[in-house]
């Protein structure tokens, strides 16, 4: 398949391998920022072919993961009690809320649906006059654009039984918060390809400036993530710390400006709260006041009591790269995806879930 | 595909209902006109033609008995329908115990408000289906449900028939060093069906692979008899779920090879839009074979003589280590454990 199978060609992986196994002289550990770069890492195998000492701790990218329990609590209400039509990408319906998940709903009668894109639920929301329909629009950079433009669409269309419950998160608050931590042992990032798509790389260079740690903007396939792993290590080896884009058939400088202008139009930045880190400062999106009419937050009042976090879930830890799922002590013993303690577990782009999936426990422990 | 269709003229009969009401599953005047006005007469012989409670059957000797129910959504799809799916279903699952599926049952609960056009597409792709497996359909109900108590319609089958002479298809045959063969393309039935489930609608001339293995399956008893230790059809939970059964049940470990398993691009590429894994996508045309390492390339030559087995590939082998695990080698040489499906699979966000 073009644009896929040369990027999963053995050939070339074995020839990045043995790259950095020329380049590597001391122990380095880095992290890549999304889910998707974790699950591919997993699913390939790629970590069991790297050098012992370059150490790969997995990164806070997985919107499932740090969706929060109260926002999830928010979305099961809705659909349960406001009889609302609860559109969501697929992996957000398996996360366990505080009392139950959004397909413990569904299975209880709610009106849960998954789609792929929030156009559709535009969609429904145009042919069920009668319903309200509230998007669960969650993500990183990637998914804002879309979110935003189901919005747009709505208000166009003035369809007024149309809203979305966000709670976008950004990449490079998230960056920051995890190597301004003391704790932190990250020392050197793999950017996600598909957020720089969106917003570009000018995000990154005062990140670099002020921490003194390089990022390579990195795909997702095998041979994307060797090379970007490559580049980091030449960086790291050499003493450089700067921003450098691998992903170059997909990612420019300047991101997708129209993207941009979509998102710029509909949200502003806020403080958000991680599930399983906190609090990170003007790290999510909300929606500008002059479209408070589509926040299901708003128009539905929705008052929920914040739900405790489950104490043996150490998936904030997982999240900033301190621990590696195995480390957890309830790792496969209480948690497990079919009963999972925590996000992480939940999601296939959640480093608990990929280790629980995809990995040779035997070697990787 | 390379499945073959036998087409059906079988005009529908005129009649005085154009959709399927609660009284035709009354057992009164209205379910003996529905039952008349076609369905003795399509799916008509001796034991069916009776009319009777049940059927009374001759056979003897060792016989495989099984039962499926058939719930899918949409009951129309790329490639086939609820009633053929029905038949083959039964009948693969007769195969995968090295029988030669003759008698089946079929029961009907349909949803009130069926058109009786839809019905009829139904009923005659069973009887094509039955035609192209060679099996007759000898007992049946109907019942009906009011609106909103089901999904257009359920039906369920069971069917037997006498195992094959040659046939020692069990888990405790398996050993270390069997190979492990698939007979044909994974994953496309599944993704057939999301392409037109409900908010998924995506273009595609992807078709279901649904189709009756029991003329395959008998070929290979025919030729290699014992040495084909398992057999099993990767229905839901696909391909890595059934490895993960066989592994568990029959204790061994398993090791198999990405780059080996067949799927057609088309599919591939569906999987990667909708983050899916072909290996956790329902089948229904294909069959997993566990078989002596001695006869593995025979058993693929043989079946890609077979239309419905063209693709068939040797795609891993049964080992000592890791018992009751599964190890996929990916096409860059790393390994990674293939766990059973949980739940439902669920596509990722991004």
């Amino acid at each position: 398949m073009k644009y896929l199978s040369e990027y999963r060609d053995a050939g070339t992986v074995g020839q990045y391998l043995d790259e950095i196994n020329k380049v590597v002289t001391r122990p380095w550990t880095i992290m890549e920022i999304c889910g998707g770069q974790t699950h591919s890492l997993v699913k390939n195998g790629l970590i069991g072919l790297l050098p012992g000492n370059v150490r790969m701790v997995h990164g806070p990218g997985c919107p499932v993961c740090v969706t929060p329990l109260n926002l999830i609590d928010k979305a099961v209400y809705l659909a349960e009690e406001k009889k609302v039509i609860l559109c969501s990408y697929g992996d957000m319906l398996r996360v366990p809320g505080s009392k139950k998940s959004l397909l413990e709903a569904k299975a209880a009668g709610a009106d849960v649906r998954i789609l792929y894109s929030p156009l559709e639920a535009v969609l429904l929301a145009k042919e069920n006059p009668g319903k309200e329909v509230v998007f669960f629009a969650v993500g990183f950079e990637t998914t804002a654009p879309a979110n935003a433009l189901s919005v747009l669409h709505a208000q166009r269309q003035g369809l007024k039984n149309y809203s979305i419950l966000t709670s976008h998160v950004l990449v490079p608050p998230a960056i920051e918060a995890i190597v301004g931590d003391d704790s932190n042992v990250v020392q050197g990032f793999l950017a996600a390809g598909h957020v720089c798509t969106i917003m570009g790389l000018g995000e990154y260079y005062p990140i670099v400036e002020k921490y003194h740690l390089p990022i390579v903007v990195t795909g997702f396939e095998p041979v994307d993530l060797l090379h970007g792993i490559l580049m980091l290590l030449k960086q790291l080896e050499r003493g450089e710390y700067k921003v450098e884009n691998q992903y170059t058939r997909v990612v420019n400088e300047w991101g997708n400006p129209e993207a941009r202008a979509v998102i710029d139009k509909v949200f502003r930045v806020t403080h958000r709260e991680w599930r399983g880190i906190g609090e990170i400062p003007f790290s999510g999106y909300e929606l500008k006041n002059a479209f408070a009419g589509y926040d299901a937050n708003l128009k539905f009042n929705v008052q929920i009591e914040k739900a405790e976090e489950s104490k043996e879930c150490i998936a904030g830890q997982v999240l900033r790269g301190l621990k590696k799922p195995f480390e957890c002590p309830q790792f496969v013993k209480k948690c497990k995806p079919s009963n999972p303690l925590g996000a992480p577990m939940v999601s296939s782009e959640g480093a608990c879930a990929a280790y629980y999936h995809f990995s040779n426990m035997g070697v990787m422990a | 595909m390379n499945k073959i269709k036998m087409e059906l003229s079988c005009p529908m009969p005129k009649l005085e209902f154009d959709m399927i009401t609660l009284g035709h599953g009354s057992g009164g005047t209205l379910t003996n006109q529905l039952l008349a006005s076609g369905v003795f007469n399509l799916l008509s012989n001796e034991f069916l033609d009776e009319k009777h409670d049940g059927a009374i059957l001759n056979i003897n000797g060792r016989m495989a008995f099984s039962s499926d129910s058939f719930v899918i959504s949409p009951v129309f799809f790329p490639g086939g329908n609820i009633g053929e799916l029905a038949v083959n279903g039964t009948v693969n699952d007769l195969a995968m115990c090295g029988a030669i599926p003759q008698y089946l049952s079929l029961s009907f609960i349909i949803e009130e408000g069926l058109p009786m056009t839809d019905f009829w597409e139904i009923l005659t792709s069973i009887k094509s289906a039955c035609m192209q497996a060679g099996v007759q359909v000898v007992t049946g109900d109907t019942k009906v449900v009011e609106k909103g108590k089901g999904d257009k319609i359920f039906i369920n089958t069971s069917g037997v028939g006498p195992v094959h002479e040659n046939a020692h298809i069990s888990y405790r045959n398996i050993k270390p060093g069997d190979k492990i063969i698939l007979s044909n393309q994974v994953a496309t039935h599944g993704i057939a069906i999301m392409s037109v489930r409900e908010g998924l609608t995506f273009e595609t001339d992807i078709t279901s692979d649904t189709v009756n293995l029991n003329h395959t399956v008998i070929k290979l008893l025919d030729n290699y008899g014992e040495k084909i230790h398992l057999l099993k059809d990767p229905t839901r939970g696909g391909v890595a779920t059934v490895l993960n059964e066989i592994a568990r049940d029959a204790n061994v470990g398993i090791d198999i090879e990405d780059k080996n398993i067949p799927v057609d691009e088309q599919v591939a590429g569906a999987c990667e839009l909708l983050g899916l894994d072909p290996l956790y996508v329902a089948n229904e045309g294909v069959f997993i074979a566990i078989v002596d390492a001695s006869v593995a390339e025979a058993v693929v030559a043989l079946l890609r003589q077979d239309e419905n087995a063209a693709f068939a590939s040797c795609i891993g082998s049964v080992t000592a280590a890791h018992p009751r695990q599964v190890i996929l080698t990916s096409r860059i040489g790393g390994t990674r454990v293939v766990n059973m499906l949980v739940g439902e699979q669920l596509p990722r966000i991004c």
